[in-house]
């Protein structure tokens, strides 16, 4: 099928945004890598009445560093963050894992990381990201500026707390420290399939010992979740050397971590090719695999003398 | 809604509804049919061409989009006295193709990351990243991951004094 007819506009600035999503009496959509839009509106599964092609409004496009925090503007690219050095740090590392299973590259040439939290699919990788990071929704609406904490912020499938009146026009992260190892994998039927599963990991360590423990599930419930049980059974853990083996030992903490994941935090729906108990079964092995490379990461870094942590 | 596009060096004044793709704006507005569309839903990357140098799923952005914007096509591959491009040079020569749909677009992904960054072919993995970007149903992809290769390097070979 195309696209229904609609209204278009592309205005300059934010403000002259704000005002165009003003019209809330309208099914009014916001363009910006359109990557997800414009496939919905040939499917006609979305028919706006007004479309607002955000990509000529200046100033979007910023992807900066702000008191210990990388703030990403609304017309980012996904593809920026393929290189480990657009953001310092494990921060940059782990976007750079993450973003090589968002599509394609000319996909990723489009699509943008703002647009993806916008659009809030449960199958999502930088959305389940920031939930893990808590990471910061800036909202505007023509009389008002907000900030949405991330917990608050997903709602259900494509569900999320921002108005209809509102541009989100960045989002935030705060940067991780040095002393952190970050993993993140996927797993999906073919490249061109969506994640049945995919986690995403940050480890904080001191002296061999995780402090912090951040685990993202990406399509493990009708939202992103924060695997917090998880997170709380690792704190105090030891970090441990990665090992050689294929498997960890059964006790390991990050297999137990695995199962309180799969068991006590993801609420997995069914769909074809992944039943429920199958898709507990894949977040349990993909967390303590996740985990394991996470580890792997921070030993390196540490062993690289690129981290104050152990040395 | 009135727009310029120019495409292949071309300018093109064009009147189009805001709903109409790229794809469909090339094919049938300026009659470049070499752009191909296959599932139309972003898939399978039949329909990529470059939009000021950037290669793009031509089904998954507006015309209206590219208003003031260069479009490159498969049509603009090749120089203006008909010879063919390195990429398609090799794509013969590696038998890169059989029934030829989806060649448009490998070409057009392929010719993009070429022009970005002539020393990809040192990167193995950012070439099965092209490869992996489109879907061809007859080669089995190795074909045309070895063009590639041979375009990348002749390029590398002819920018050397």
């Amino acid at each position: 099928m195309k696209p229904a007819t609609f209204d278009y506009v592309a205005p300059h600035t934010v403000h002259e945004t704000l005002d165009a999503l003003g019209d809330t009496e309208r099914d009014v959509r916001v363009l910006a890598g359109g990557q997800s839009l414009i496939l919905e509106m040939h499917l006609q599964r979305i028919r706006p009445d007004l479309v607002v092609d955000i990509n000529r409004v200046a100033g979007l496009d910023h992807l900066n560093l702000d008191n210990g925090a990388v703030r990403v503007g609304a017309l980012v690219r996904h593809g920026v963050f393929e290189s480990p050095q657009a953001v310092p740090g494990p921060l940059g590392r782990l976007f750079a894992l993450a973003v090589v299973n968002i599509a394609h590259p000319p996909i990723r040439a489009r699509g943008t990381m703002v647009g993806s939290l916008a659009w809030a699919h449960p199958a999502s990788e930088w959305c389940a990201i920031a939930l893990a990071l808590d990471a910061a929704i800036e909202v505007r609406s023509a009389d008002r500026a907000r900030e949405i904490a991330v917990h608050d912020y997903f709602r259900g499938a494509l569900q999320t707390a921002r108005a209809r009146d509102e541009l989100i026009t960045s989002v935030r992260f705060p940067l991780l420290g040095d002393n952190t190892g970050v993993g993140f994998i996927e797993h999906r039927r073919t490249h061109f399939c969506f994640a049945q599963v995919a986690v995403a990991t940050a480890l904080a360590v001191h002296d061999g010992v995780i402090e912090q423990a951040r685990i993202g599930l990406v399509n493990c419930a009708d939202r992103p979740v924060r695997a917090r049980a998880a997170e709380q059974a690792l704190v105090g853990a030891e970090v441990g050397s990665p090992g050689t083996g294929y498997r960890l030992p059964d006790g390991h903490p990050f297999i137990r971590a695995g199962r309180i994941a799969a068991e006590q935090d993801a609420a997995p729906l069914a769909e074809p090719y992944a039943d429920p108990e199958y898709r507990r079964n894949a977040i349990a092995v993909l967390v303590g695999r996740t985990l394991r490379q996470a580890a792997t990461d921070y030993q390196v870094q540490a062993g690289n003398g690129a981290t104050g942590g152990r040395l | 809604m009135k727009i310029k596009l120019t495409v292949n060096g071309e300018q093109h004044s064009l009147d189009v509804e805001p709903r109409r793709i790229l794809a469909d704006v090339l094919r049938e507005d300026c009659r470049l049919t070499g752009t191909h569309l296959g599932c139309e839903h972003g898939v399978c990357g039949a329909c990529t061409v470059l939009v000021d140098g950037e290669a793009v799923r031509a089904c998954l952005m507006l015309a209206v989009q590219c208003d003031g914007r260069s479009v490159r096509t498969v049509e603009g591959l090749s120089s203006p006295d008909g010879e063919p491009h390195p990429l398609q040079r090799a794509f013969s020569a590696e038998h890169a193709l059989q029934c030829g749909f989806c060649t448009p677009g490998f070409l057009m992904v392929a010719a993009g990351a070429l022009e970005a960054d002539p020393t990809i072919a040192d990167d193995s993995e950012r070439i099965d990243g092209l490869v992996e970007s489109n879907i061809c149903r007859c080669t089995g992809y190795e074909p045309i991951r070895r063009a590639i290769m041979r375009a990348a390097a002749e390029s590398a070979s002819r920018g050397k004094p």
